[in-house]
């Protein structure tokens, strides 16, 4: 086994210089990719490696470069496009829901768009506004779309290859908080599915579910959580379309207790979604309500209040506190 | 006629660049207002008028099985069958096309069969035939969208060093849209070959023009972009067909877009739904019926002795064999499988998905009378 160390960032730029490399048809573009390498270097020295046709700039327009993907695809190109920001995506919403989504139902199969667009996405950088949004659902909530949202390095590598060599469009959203974490990344061995969620850690007493930013916070609430005396299990989704019901409610039945991990706000979210499966796939399993951790339902927050916002270590410690364990005290019961 | 786009090299006074001159070779009388030897070859002038003719039953036709209850609606080209028949008759084999929902007749004069692009209104399916063997994309609802699609499949082909010219369609309203800028603009920028053809038909469903843009004309729009632009009479099927060419000719040269705006006018209201007399004068419908675009090119090649009584009965026979055709062709209640419903959202079907179609199967099978 090799493994190599390093940052989310060059792992990504890794997955595209791989997929670039083994498939002509693979081309980069979007704002800044080219000769700046990206506003955050994800896409540094595509241009200069592959030439201008595989890496390129284009004119500052987010539905353009959507809709120019989506007619490259129809052509026989698998692009990768770089949406600089969550927020910035905004613009290309209707390409994304109307066409992108919807060609391959649209057509009965004979036009797929193998189009990967990449999202820096969520906050805890000091980012001022339309730079920190969590856009999850808005993408979810889009039939025909598949959404990944990877947590570790060696996912970032592993998921971007699968999602460019696969037949659908892709939302991949790159949590941006950890584009400069460092790890241990073993891209030959480390190989995710899409659609297959992962089991970071397990332990007896609750499970935590999380995705993307949401994962590093749920490993650190497990690791505070065992030092008092409540070992948790801790499953990274990756893949929120489609969404591995098998995995999580197994998770959770192992358990008895759930709560969902998530920085987007709360109402009508990606974690509201995984509350309301798990309650009904889960029901007999469950020893108390399922709860959420999420970001408040307000407008990502200035740079000073963020912390504020953000779902925190001791916000999950809380409401696992709050599981009812004293009705499985009361029962004469634990587990 | 390229040629003749620019005039003086200072800017004008006022600022505001004047609308290109209206480029037109055979007038409403069906007079010719060019040399002969600028006008199309009279073989495809002939073939030309064959095909208004059929695009002119086909919109009759749609329109009545509308009222019939057969289509659940039809927007009409009735009045642009010119602009319809030119745009994809200048297009070569490999070239594509991206229509809109009034574009069913250049959809059919490229190729397809009436009966598979009506299947769409008919409620069968969002899109009736297959784009790729037609190189036709689905009919687009949402204005403009299709354009940056156009420009991307230019710019593939270029990158592919194909020739490919892309056929990009839309209508005056559909230039207030943002992706109309947009796809100019990446066009003009990445020097994709793509024909923007807009059918300025005056009305977009009920709001005018002069309501649209102040432009001094919807083509000026090219100049902001650096695409060349072009006004032509969209009645005017020898003029169409001249500019539309040399905008193939240079697409397939490597030299970029071009913006082409033509004139017309929708007869009919924008469809079954709407009711235009709420929102423009009869008057004015008489008008644009005076400029139609069969009666001046038949009256032209009556006039030039290309157009035999015999060969305009035998045109009409085509029509009317085409109309009983897509009547038959309608007639059939082709069921719809409730299966198709989860089919092709993904390529591989989600777990979720592969459940809910399962529990739809189950519904309907408990519905079956044994």
């Amino acid at each position: 086994m090799t493994t190599t160390k390093v940052t989310m960032a060059q792992a990504i730029n890794a997955a595209l210089r791989d997929a670039m490399t083994a498939d002509d048809s693979v081309v980069v573009f979007g704002e800044d990719v080219g000769r700046l390498g990206g506003v955050f270097r994800v896409t540094d020295g595509l241009t200069a490696d592959f030439g201008e046709q595989r890496c390129f700039d284009t004119p500052l327009a987010e539905s353009g470069v959507v809709g120019m993907a989506i007619g490259m695809a129809m052509n026989g190109f698998r692009p990768v496009i770089e949406m600089q920001f969550d927020a910035f995506a905004y613009p290309a919403f209707e390409q994304v829901v109307s066409h992108l989504a919807k060609m391959g139902n649209r057509t009965r199969g004979r036009v797929r768009l193998p189009v990967v667009i990449r999202i820096p996405y969520a906050g805890g950088i000091g980012g001022v506004e339309h730079h920190c949004d969590s856009s999850e659902a808005y993408y979810t909530h889009t039939p025909g779309l598949t959404v990944l949202a990877p947590a570790t390095n060696a996912d970032a590598y592993g998921l971007l290859r699968k999602a460019i060599e696969y037949s659908d469009p892709v939302i991949f959203l790159e949590p941006k908080k950890h584009y400069f974490t460092k790890e241990e990344v073993d891209l030959e061995n480390d190989v995710p599915s899409i659609g297959r969620a992962v089991v970071r850690r397990r332990g007896t007493h609750a499970t935590l579910l999380a995705y993307g930013t949401g994962v590093p916070l749920a490993l650190a609430a497990a690791e505070q959580a065992a030092l008092e005396g409540r070992e948790l299990s801790v499953v990274d989704l990756r893949s929120l379309v489609p969404f591995d019901d098998e995995t999580v409610a197994a998770e959770v039945r192992a358990t008895g207790r759930a709560i969902v991990v998530a920085e987007a706000p709360g109402f009508a979210s990606v974690a509201a979604e995984i509350v309301a499966r798990v309650q009904e796939q889960c029901f007999h399993s469950l020893e108390a309500p399922v709860r959420r951790v999420t970001g408040f339902d307000i407008p990502y927050p200035p740079p000073k209040l963020e912390h504020h916002y953000l779902p925190s270590v001791d916000r999950v410690l809380d409401t696992l506190d709050e599981l009812q364990w004293d009705l499985d005290d009361l029962a004469g019961f634990t587990r | 006629m390229f040629a003749e786009r620019t005039g003086s090299d200072q800017p004008p006074m006022d600022g505001l660049y004047p609308a290109p001159p209206l480029f037109s070779l055979i007038d409403s009388t069906g007079g010719r207002q060019a040399a002969e030897s600028e006008l199309p070859d009279s073989v495809d002038l002939l073939a030309g008028y064959r095909s208004l003719v059929l695009g002119r039953r086909l919109n009759t036709q749609a329109s009545a099985l509308v009222r019939q209850g057969r289509l659940a609606v039809y927007p009409s080209s009735h009045g642009q069958e010119a602009s319809q028949v030119a745009c994809a008759a200048v297009l070569r084999p490999g070239d594509w096309m991206f229509p809109t929902y009034r574009d069913t007749v250049a959809i059919v004069e490229r190729g397809v069969d009436p009966v598979e692009v009506l299947g769409m209104l008919q409620g069968n399916w969002h899109c009736g035939y297959d784009p790729v063997k037609h190189r036709v994309a689905p009919q687009a609802t949402p204005l403009a969208t299709q354009l940056l699609h156009a420009v991307g499949v230019g710019h593939a082909a270029r990158l592919k060093n194909e020739s490919t010219v892309v056929m990009a369609l839309c209508g005056d309203g559909a230039t207030s849209e943002g992706d109309f800028h947009e796809a100019l603009n990446f066009a003009a920028v990445m020097k994709a070959p793509v024909i923007f053809f807009v059918q300025n038909n005056q009305y977009a469903i009920s709001v005018p023009l002069a309501r649209q843009s102040v432009a001094p004309s919807l083509a000026s729009k090219g100049l902001g972009y650096g695409v060349p632009a072009f006004r032509v009479d969209g009645n005017d099927l020898a003029a169409l067909l001249a500019v539309l060419h040399q905008a193939v000719a240079r697409a397939a040269e490597g030299n970029g877009p071009t913006l082409i705006e033509a004139e017309t006018y929708r007869i009919q209201a924008h469809t079954n739904a709407d009711d235009a007399t709420r929102y423009r004068s009869q008057d004015e419908v008489d008008g644009w019926i005076a400029k139609d675009p069969l009666l001046r090119l038949r009256s032209y090649l009556v006039n030039e002795q290309l157009l035999t009584d015999e060969r305009e009965a035998e045109f009409n026979a085509d029509g009317e064999a085409m109309a009983a055709r897509v009547r038959a062709g309608l007639s059939v209640d082709r069921p719809a499988d409730p299966a198709d419903l989860f089919k092709f959202v993904f390529a591989t079907p989600t777990p979720q998905l592969a459940a809910q179609a399962a529990q739809l199967r189950a519904e309907l099978a408990t519905e079956e009378p044994s």
